[in-house]
């Protein structure tokens, strides 16, 4: 799972997607997981780091995650 | 001690900046942004109410000139008249209407002493709406399959060489999508109505429309480019937000199209972008768009490049340009005094 490499991001959730034009915003949870993702941290090391420090189940964090990845996707911000 | 600026007399066309705007303001905005030279503005208005006539921190001085349709010999007699008065240094004519007479002008303009920045007349007609399909098929570029028709009912067969949806199209301006046999022919004729005949009638592509704005410097070089995606369309279909983009394949299609044409002057090309990356060619307008002020903002000021090559400076062509700026467009009632308009209208000078 990696961000494409012009994407803009803010630590607020922010995202700006500069070939398209397109702007989101995400909640605080998706704005932790693309600071991650912009450290190139992995999957594996971004479940750890948020099951870690929130109260979810690591295996339900990964279906959630999954799902973020989907949406990622569709809107043309990762690779 | 420092040196005086160069003073430029400029005359501009397009002061309707209205909710379908000319560009003609917002080419002066950005020319007026330059600190390379001084500009004194001459406004060349068609109408009294054109706002542009009453901004009077743009616009220094402005005369009415002939419509299009009057021909080129009233309209080099008005230009004459104006010349003759202001010591015109440029031109820069922003309607698609008026172009073929100011490059008809071309020349005779050049011995008056005035200068223009224009495409050729080949070129000029190369890109027009009727020629494009053809055009793109010559230089390798992506454009829709179009039929030219005269007659509604030669719809029938069109529809069934394109398919549905189609789009309806005038000569100069407007576009209908039609689904339907009866929605093409209402579209033929209310476009026949307002813009005469041939109506060009093309395949419909599906996508995400982006404009870009190109300054070609006539030998085949690019400028500047400057890709824009609308963030909010009026219901005529005009940009009323928009943003820069940040794609190579936008500025390399600009760049194949101004190689390809040796483009000299302003343009905006129309794309509509594929869901699978193809760029196709929608339209090419030969003049700088009603948001050209976004390039000037963006770091890449077309306006005053042209204004440079015109006068024989030889301009480099740019490299950067931020990316995610954007413009809002907006209405703003500008008060002005019976006895202004009493003049425009009375005198055709203001």
């Amino acid at each position: 799972m990696k961000l494409k490499k012009n994407i803009a991001t803010s630590g607020e959730g922010f995202i700006f997607n500069p070939g398209t034009g397109d702007s989101f915003s995400t909640n605080e949870i998706g704005a932790e997981i693309i600071t991650l993702l912009k450290e190139e941290k992995s999957v594996a090391e971004i479940t750890q780091l948020i099951s870690g420090k929130y109260d979810v189940d690591a295996s339900q964090f990964e279906n959630d995650l999954d799902d973020f990845a989907a949406q990622l996707k569709d809107y043309s911000i990762l690779e | 001690m420092t040196t005086p600026k160069k003073k430029i007399v400029i005359a501009v066309t397009g002061l309707n900046a209205i909710d379908s705007p000319g560009p003609g303001v917002a080419v002066i905005r950005a020319i007026r942004e330059c600190e390379d030279f001084e500009a004194r503005i001459i406004g060349l208005s068609y109408e009294s109410l054109e706002p542009g006539l009453y901004m009077h921190d743009l616009v220094d001085k402005t005369y009415q000139i002939p419509y299009p349709s009057a021909g080129t010999d009233t309209l080099l007699g008005r230009l004459t008249h104006i010349h003759d008065i202001e010591e015109l240094d440029l031109i820069i004519p922003n309607f698609d209407a008026e172009l073929f007479n100011f490059i008809k002008l071309r020349n005779k303009l050049k011995e008056m002493g005035i200068a223009t920045f224009l495409p050729d007349l080949d070129q000029f007609e190369a890109r027009d709406k009727v020629k494009l399909y053809e055009f793109g098929k010559k230089h390798d570029l992506m454009v829709p399959a179009d039929k030219i028709i005269f007659q509604a009912k030669e719809l029938v067969e069109t529809a069934k060489e394109l398919d549905f949806p189609l789009v309806v199209k005038g000569k100069f301006y407007d576009a209908i999508i039609a689904n339907t046999l009866e929605q093409a022919e209402k579209a033929f004729y209310k476009l026949q109505a307002k813009w005469g005949l041939p109506i060009i009638v093309q395949e419909f592509i599906n996508g995400t429309e982006i404009n870009i704005a190109a300054l070609g410097d006539g030998e085949g070089n690019t400028i500047s480019v400057i890709p824009m995606r609308k963030l909010y369309i009026t219901d005529k279909g005009k940009a009323w937000a928009g943003i820069t983009l940040d794609d190579d394949r936008y500025i390399d299609l600009a760049k194949k199209f101004i190689k390809a044409t040796k483009w000299r002057g302003g343009c905006e090309l129309e794309i509509m972008q594929t869901a699978d990356g193809k760029p196709y060619i929608m339209e090419v307008n030969p003049r700088f768009p009603a948001w050209i002020y976004l390039t000037a903002a963006a770091g890449q000021n077309q306006p005053a490049s042209l204004v440079k090559m015109a006068m024989g400076e030889k301009v480099e062509p740019f490299t950067d340009y931020e990316v995610g700026k954007i413009f809002v467009r907006y209405a703003w009632d500008l008060i002005t005094d019976i006895s202004e308009f009493q003049q425009i209208s009375g005198t055709g000078e203001l």
